[in-house]
C-alpha cells in the first residue's frame, strides 16, 4: 500500500500525456487526409475510364493504366516532359553555379561598395516576377529568342534569392577554414571548388531542388514565350491538352497530370536523404 | 629561418585605439618562442600579423632577411595550427593532412610519403580514413599538427592549440609538442594565455600586456628577474606577493611589525612595492613575536598554501611544508624571506632585487 501511493500521480500524468498525444495524432491524421485527399483522388481517377468519371463515380470495374497509354500515345506529353526536363535541369545547374560564385564574391572577396552592391542585389528579390514580365518579354523578343529553350532559361540563369541563401551559408563557415586555406596557399578558385562548395553541400542541394521545382512549375512565362509543342513545358502543355480536346478526356488528362507530378515527387524523395543535419560536424573544436 | 619584428604596431581601421604598440624582437632559427599574456593583450593579433592574415599598420616584419609586410601568407613559408583546428569536415584524416600539398601540385607519391610520415609522427596512422567528427578532441588536434608537419614549412605558428583539451591531455601534448619541435628543428611561435605552457615549453617568452611588450626573456629569467610587477605576478603559482612598503634608512617597512633590511640598493622613492614569492617566505608558528594571523590554509599534498593577514591588513600568501601543523586564526611569525624584488609603486618597474636571508626580518613590535 505504501509503495503504490507515491506512484498514483505518475500513472495519472502518463494517462493524461498519452491522451494528449492521441488527440494530437488524430488531428494530424485528419489534416493529412485533408491535404492529401484531392491528390489521392486525382491519382485514383487517372486509373478510371472517362465515362465513369463523368458520371461522378468513385469506383469503377475497369481500373487500368489505359489512360496512361493513351496519354503517351496520342498526346505530346512526353515531348513536354523532355522540354521541361531540359529547361529545369539547365536552369538549376546554372543557378547553383552562378549563385554560388556571386555569393562567394560577396563573402570572401574584398572590394569597394560590396555592401551597396549586395543591397542592390536584394532589392531585385523584392520585385515580384509579374512586374518584370513585360520588360523581360520585350528583351527576349528583341533578342529573337521567342519560342525557344533560351527564352525560358536565360532570364533565370541566376537568382538573387539563391545568392542570398548561399551567402548566408558561406558566412557560417568558420573563418579559420579560410585562413588555413590562405596559409596552405589555395587560390580563390581552389577554395571555392574544393572547400566552400563541399562545405555548403546541404544548402546547395536545397537550392538545386528549389530552383528545379520552381522552374518545373513555371506557367506564366512559358505561356507568353512559347507557341509550339517543340518547346512547350509540361505545365503549359497540360493546359494545352485540356483546350485541344473537343470532348474532354478527363481520365487521360488526369493521367498526364500524374505523369507531370512524378519528377517533383522523385526530387523531394531523393532530396530528403541529403537534408539531414550534422554533415559538417568536426570542422572546428 | 629567423623572423625579425621591428616596431610592429597594429591599429584597426574602425578604431583609433591601437591593439599593439611597437613590438620588436628577433626570433631565432629552431627556437620555441612563446607569446603569452592575458586575453585581449593582442597576442593573437601579433601572431596573425606574422602569418599575414592581419595587415601590419606600422613597423617592419622580416622573414629570413626579407621584408615580408606585403607578402601573402602562402609565400611566407610557414604553417599554422589553429585553436579550433580548422579541419575540413568532409575529408578524411589523410585527405586533411595532404590537402595543402595537393593544391600545391606536388607529385602524388611525394604527398603520400609526407602524409604517411606526418601521421606516423603524431600516432594517427590507424585513423587515417576517419572523418574529423569521428575523432576525439585530442585526435583532431593531432590531425591539425600533422597538417603543419606535412607542409614541411620550417616556421610553425600555433594559436592556443591546446586550450580545448582537458588538463591531463594538455600536459601530455605539451611534452609531445616540445619533442616534435626539437626533432624537426622547427621554429615555433606559440601563443597562449597559460603561464604554465609558456614556462614549460619555451626557449624564450614574450610577455604582452596593455598592447605592449613587458619582457622578452628565458623562463628562468622571467621568474627570477621580472622587469616589472606585471611579469612578476603573471608567472608562478601561487602568485607573488606584492606588498606596499615605506622606505626607511636601510630598511623596507612593510608594516609596523615587519621590516626587511636592505643591503645595497639605493632607493629614492619613499613608497615601493615589495615582491616576495610565497615559497620564499619563512615562518615560525606561535604567538611569541607574531606579526601575522592565518586566514586560510589550503592543503596541496606536498605543501600547503597559507594566506595570512599582516598587522596593517595586507594579505600575504605563503607556501609552507604540509607537515606544518597550522590552522586558520593561528598566529605566525614571518622570520625572513629568501629573495625579494622592489618595484616602483607608480610605474610598477623593477628598482632592484635582493638576495635576502631566511632569518632577516625584523619584528619591530608585538601588537598581536
Amino acid at each position: 500500500m505504501e509503495m503504490s501511493r507515491p506512484n498514483e500521480p505518475t500513472i495519472n500524468t502518463t494517462n493524461i500525456k498519452s491522451a494528449k498525444q492521441l488527440s494530437q495524432y488524430a488531428l494530424l491524421l485528419i489534416l493529412t487526409l485533408l491535404v492529401l485527399g484531392p491528390f489521392l483522388l486525382g491519382l485514383w481517377t487517372s486509373l478510371m475510364p472517362t465515362a465513369d468519371i463523368s458520371k461522378g463515380a468513385l469506383w469503377s470495374k475497369n481500373i487500368s493504366l489505359d489512360n496512361y497509354v493513351t496519354a503517351i500515345k496520342t498526346t505530346p506529353i512526353l515531348r513536354y516532359l523532355l522540354n521541361s526536363l531540359v529547361i529545369s535541369t539547365v536552369t538549376m545547374l546554372f543557378q547553383v553555379l552562378l549563385c554560388s560564385m556571386s555569393a562567394y564574391a560577396f563573402v570572401f572577396l574584398k572590394f569597394k561598395y560590396r555592401k551597396q552592391l549586395f543591397m542592390l542585389f536584394l532589392m531585385t528579390m523584392m520585385l515580384p516576377f509579374e512586374a518584370e514580365v513585360i520588360p523581360n518579354f520585350s528583351t527576349v523578343r528583341s533578342m529573337g529568342l521567342l519560342n525557344h529553350y533560351a527564352a525560358m532559361v536565360i532570364p533565370f540563369l541566376t537568382a538573387a534569392f539563391g545568392t542570398f541563401m548561399l551567402r548566408q551559408a558561406f558566412m557560417q563557415m568558420p573563418t579559420e577554414l579560410k585562413e588555413a586555406a590562405d596559409i596552405e596557399g589555395l587560390s580563390h578558385w581552389q577554395f571555392y571548388w574544393h572547400l566552400a562548395l563541399p562545405y555548403t553541400k546541404v544548402t546547395l542541394m536545397t537550392l538545386a531542388a528549389y530552383s528545379f521545382l520552381s522552374s518545373w512549375n513555371q506557367y506564366l512565362w512559358p505561356m507568353l514565350t512559347t507557341f509550339s509543342d517543340n518547346f512547350r513545358p509540361v505545365q503549359d502543355g497540360l493546359r494545352q491538352l485540356q483546350g485541344q480536346e473537343s470532348f474532354n478526356n478527363w481520365g487521360m488528362i488526369q493521367a498526364s497530370a500524374a505523369i507531370v507530378v512524378i519528377p517533383t515527387l522523385i526530387i523531394l524523395f531523393v532530396g530528403q536523404h541529403y537534408f539531414k543535419a550534422g554533415l559538417n560536424e568536426g570542422a572546428v573544436k | 629561418m629567423t623572423i625579425t619584428l621591428n616596431q610592429l604596431s597594429k591599429t584597426y581601421e574602425e578604431s583609433a585605439q591601437p591593439v599593439l604598440k611597437e613590438v620588436s624582437v628577433q626570433i631565432n632559427d629552431g627556437e620555441f618562442f612563446v607569446i603569452v599574456g592575458p586575453s585581449g593583450c593582442g597576442k593573437s593579433t601579433l601572431l596573425r600579423m606574422i602569418a599575414g592574415l592581419t595587415s601590419i599598420s606600422d613597423g617592419k616584419l622580416t622573414i629570413n632577411g626579407k621584408l615580408a609586410n606585403q607578402v601573402p601568407p602562402k609565400d611566407r613559408a610557414l604553417s599554422m595550427v589553429f585553436q579550433s583546428y580548422a579541419l575540413f569536415p568532409f575529408m578524411t584524416v589523410a585527405e586533411n593532412v595532404g590537402f595543402g600539398l595537393k593544391s600545391r601540385k606536388l607529385p602524388s607519391s611525394e604527398i603520400n610519403h609526407r602524409v604517411d610520415d606526418a601521421l606516423a609522427m603524431v600516432n594517427l596512422s590507424d585513423l587515417r580514413d576517419r572523418k574529423p567528427k569521428e575523432l576525439s578532441g585530442g585526435q583532431r588536434q593531432r590531425v591539425a599538427l600533422a597538417r603543419a608537419i606535412a607542409s614541411e614549412a620550417k616556421i610553425c605558428l600555433m594559436d592556443e592549440p591546446l586550450s580545448n583539451l582537458d588538463a591531463q591531455l594538455r600536459a601530455k601534448m605539451r611534452i609531445e609538442l616540445k619533442q616534435l619541435q626539437r626533432n624537426l628543428g622547427l621554429t615555433v611561435i606559440y601563443v597562449t594565455h597559460d603561464q604554465v605552457e609558456a614556462m614549460t615549453m619555451a626557449d624564450r617568452v614574450m610577455v604582452l600586456n596593455d598592447q605592449r611588450v613587458q619582457q622578452i626573456d628565458t623562463p628562468i629569467n622571467l621568474y627570477q628577474r621580472p622587469n616589472n610587477a606585471f611579469v612578476a605576478q603573471f608567472f608562478g603559482t601561487p602568485q607573488i606577493n606584492l606588498l606596499k612598503a615605506n622606505v626607511a634608512e636601510r630598511e623596507l617597512v612593510i608594516d609596523s611589525a615587519l621590516h626587511l633590511p636592505m643591503t645595497k640598493t639605493q632607493i629614492n622613492n619613499s613608497k615601493v612595492l615589495v615582491g616576495i614569492r610565497p615559497a620564499d617566505v619563512r615562518i615560525q608558528i606561535g604567538s611569541r613575536g607574531a606579526n601575522a594571523r592565518v586566514a586560510t590554509v589550503s592543503y596541496l599534498g606536498n605543501q600547503s598554501v597559507i594566506t595570512a593577514v599582516l598587522n596593517d591588513s595586507q594579505t600575504i600568501r605563503i607556501v609552507a611544508d604540509s607537515q606544518l601543523q597550522i590552522a586558520a586564526d593561528d598566529l605566525i611569525k614571518i622570520i625572513g624571506v629568501e629573495d625579494f624584488h622592489i618595484f616602483d609603486i607608480n610605474s610598477q618597474k623593477l628598482i632592484g632585487s635582493q638576495k635576502g636571508d631566511v632569518s632577516d626580518a625584523r619584528v619591530a613590535a608585538t601588537e598581536f
